[in-house]
């Protein structure tokens, strides 16, 4: 069977570099065009021929294995051929590669490159001189706009809405590209957002993002409709940002307890991996109220859609 | 040939600008000698040595040519970078007649040797003058002081570790006071490195969405404050390279106030842009220290006006295509400037918010005043280091036609008002606009 979507929603620009700058119909339109893959992706026959043709790259500078399947599998269903291309920092001499790469993969004549690094503002960087789609997969603690989408989109399917509810994102917002995308999102589409972690996790000026501040986890969760924790780094642990494990998950890590502060049917999420014991008990992530694994599927569903939102622009298309 | 002319030269009918007197008036100047005999009303043509090379300026200001308190010249260690004969050309055609190149080369300016060889290599290739400041400490390391006298002597006109600070108070207080037995201007990048940390550009909300680690303004204040303790306790004359933030000035102002020796200069790129210049991660505007806020600019051009600020310099710091077109948290900071300083400063003048006199004074008399240099006066028997400015002259700036060896200006197409058409330097032409 190869029906097109019913949704006709073309994302009307070259690249899909972040959030800001998406408009509220731009959103929507993906989410939509999300929620027939994931009636698709339920089927046994999943595959589409919208991307026959055409050759995507996942180019990953930082190992990341569900991001990378992710979009790995949600090109193959759209008919694609996927290459991944895995570039360790260490084979690379700092940035030059970056350039270098660019020239090599434009002579490779791809249709769309999936990119992730880990410094912030380098996937525009190569998107300025590649030919191509250039998809963000996450650049340094910047944006990662796949991974917001995927979370309105599980919110959206749980809640039936965004608009109006209260989102309590807890944990490192500092070094987090997925805090920043989220909290672009979810502004834009009328949600209430919170954010919580002890001050030395939260970027100076966060106040300016539209969202409440809070320190503590009572205070952060109380009536929040989701609850969205966020991976802490082992190396940000130790006596640099916290003092230590114990006392992290003692205060900001989300246990039965500190869930109960939210609204009885309030919801938890995690983009993964998760830190179990770190930022969230396993009884919580495993738990009756977790959306984690509906998240992962909901993963390729919205990379679908921005892989046909985008290629439906793409030339000779 | 006209450039190695030494015939006398008669700066005809213009508008003449002298900081070191307050000095605005119409009238004409004359060099012979390589000094400037005279500036007044009505020499003219008449009045003149024989020969002498009549220039009309209608139209044009006539000013001391400028004195850059720091810039960054590649030699020795780095040439590719910038060379003095480079250098000095940029240098001529923004009407920098005298450049005070840094000490963070490779090797390092540390002994009296360096300071020899930077002296002779600039006089054998540079067509403007030359002088180096020193390190404080050897090596740049921040532990052991430099040989102060010997390398005064020598002919280092201040002291610096150019973009490092001496974090160690307890070396830097030593330096200071015995920097203040040979009445030695130790100069002073104010950034506490811890402070600093992994931070790229200044922090606050623009940062935070932009995903770079920030440089809190404290990282300035912190180690300024405490350099003005230890200034206290030495009585040295302290001079910090490059104040950025309106933090910094209240510190200078309670300085100054209770009678120390601080003076304190401003990069023009500080003046100039902000932040949000940053744009899109434009690593061309990555500088250290960081760009600030507009609030912070504009406290800067108000300290330049009432003298909290004495000195503007270009912090010339040019970088090659490789450490700059890399993501913005890997590009090497910094940004060349001899050749576009004047111009970007005199964008404050048109919008009213500098005057003239206020810019030049900074960018010549009070930086000879500070190094004890015979330069950025026009009075009679001074040198004739001279620049002929058409204030009003538009032009657009093209990254490829600048004389660096590195293009990374942050001013690359921007539209500009004024700039030099004429630079004296000794006396001689080395530099015409056409």
């Amino acid at each position: 069977m190869n029906i097109a979507p019913k949704s006709s929603f073309v994302l009307s620009r070259r690249h899909l570099l972040g959030i800001e700058g998406l408009s509220r119909d731009d959103i929507s339109g993906l989410l939509d065009l999300a929620e027939e893959f994931v009636e698709l992706n339920r089927q046994i026959e999943k595959k589409r021929s919208s991307l026959r043709g055409r050759t995507q790259i996942n180019l990953f500078f930082e190992p990341s294995t569900r991001t990378q399947s992710s979009f790995e599998l949600a090109g193959k269903r759209l008919g694609a051929d996927v290459m991944n291309m895995l570039v360790g920092v260490s084979s690379m001499r700092k940035g030059e590669t970056l350039i270098d790469t660019a020239i090599t993969l434009n002579a490779m004549h791809p249709d769309i490159l999936v990119v992730r690094h880990h410094a912030s503002g380098a996937v525009e960087l190569l998107a300025s001189k590649l030919e191509c789609s250039v998809i963000n997969a996450g650049d340094g603690s910047h944006e990662h706009p796949t991974q917001a989408l995927l979370d309105a989109a599980t919110i959206r399917r749980n809640k039936g809405r965004i608009e109006g509810l209260t989102v309590a994102i807890c944990g490192d917002i500092l070094h987090s590209r997925v805090a920043r995308s989220d909290i672009i999102l979810l502004n834009c589409m009328g949600a209430r957002v919170r954010v919580v972690a002890p001050t030395t996790l939260l970027p100076p000026g966060i106040e300016r993002f539209g969202v409440e501040v809070a320190r503590d986890m009572r205070e952060g969760l109380s009536g929040a409709d989701i609850v969205m924790m966020l991976r802490l780094q082992r190396e940000r642990m130790n006596g640099s940002f916290v003092p230590s494990v114990s006392e992290y998950f003692n205060y900001w890590g989300l246990d039965e307890k500190k869930l109960a502060f939210a609204k009885p049917n309030a919801l938890v999420m995690h983009p993964g991996p998760m830190n179990r014991g770190v930022e969230i008990d396993s009884i919580v992530a495993d738990g009756a109220q977790s959306l984690i694994r509906e998240q992962v599927e909901m993963g390729v569903a919205v990379r679908m859609a921005v892989l046909e939102a985008l290629s439906r622009n793409l030339p000779n298309a | 040939m006209m450039l190695s002319d030494r015939r006398p030269i008669l700066l005809a009918n213009a508008r003449i600008v002298d900081p070191s007197r307050d000095l605005d008036i119409a009238g004409d100047l004359l060099i012979a000698d390589g000094m400037i005999r005279e500036a007044k009303r009505g020499i003219g043509a008449a009045g003149v040595p024989e020969g002498t090379d009549v220039i009309d300026c209608r139209g044009k200001l006539v000013a001391p040519g400028l004195i850059d308190m720091r810039a960054f010249i590649g030699e020795p260690g780095a040439a590719a970078r910038e060379t003095f004969a480079s250098a000095s050309q940029a240098a001529a055609a923004g009407g920098v007649t005298t450049i005070i190149c840094q000490p963070d080369t490779s090797p390092a300016i540390d002994d009296p040797a360096t300071v020899d060889f930077v002296l002779r290599r600039a006089r054998d290739t540079a067509i403007v003058h030359v002088h180096p400041m020193a390190a404080i400490t050897k090596g740049l390391e921040g532990s052991e002081m430099t040989e102060i006298g010997l390398l005064k002597a020598a002919g280092a006109v201040a002291f610096t570790d150019g973009d490092k600070s001496v974090t160690d108070a307890q070396v830097m207080r030593r330096a200071l006071t015995y920097a203040g037995d040979f009445d030695a201007l130790i100069v002073h990048h104010t950034e506490d490195p811890d402070l600093v940390g992994d931070g790229v550009m200044n922090e606050g909300e623009f940062a935070a969405r932009l995903g770079l680690l920030g440089i809190p303004k404290a990282a300035e204040t912190v180690m300024l404050e405490r350099d003005i303790r230890l200034v206290a306790l030495s009585g040295a004359r302290y001079h910090a390279a490059s104040v950025t933030c309106g933090e910094s000035l209240e510190v200078l102002r309670r300085a100054k106030d209770a009678g120390l020796t601080v003076t304190a200069a401003a990069s023009i790129n500080h003046i100039t842009l902000n932040e949000n210049d940053i744009g899109s991660y434009r690593t061309f505007l990555k500088l250290s220290p960081p760009l600030r806020a507009e609030d912070d600019r504009k406290r800067l051009v108000e300290a330049l006006g009432n003298g909290l600020i004495d000195v503007v310099m270009s912090d010339h710091n040019p970088q090659d295509v490789e450490t700059k077109r890399v993501p913005f948290a890997e590009a090497s900071p910094g940004a060349i400037g001899l050749e576009t300083m004047l111009a970007a400063g005199l964008r404050l003048v048109h919008s009213d918010e500098i005057e003239l006199m206020t810019l030049l004074r900074a960018m010549s008399t009070r930086p000879a005043e500070l190094l004890g240099l015979p330069g950025g006066t026009l009075r009679s028997g001074a040198p004739a280091d001279v620049i002929v400015v058409d204030p009003e002259l538009p032009w657009v700036l093209d990254a490829a036609e600048l004389k660096s060896k590195c293009k990374n200006t942050p001013f690359d197409e921007a539209r500009l008002s004024g700039r030099v058409v004429r630079t004296i330097v000794a006396g001689r032409t080395i530099y015409e606009y056409v």
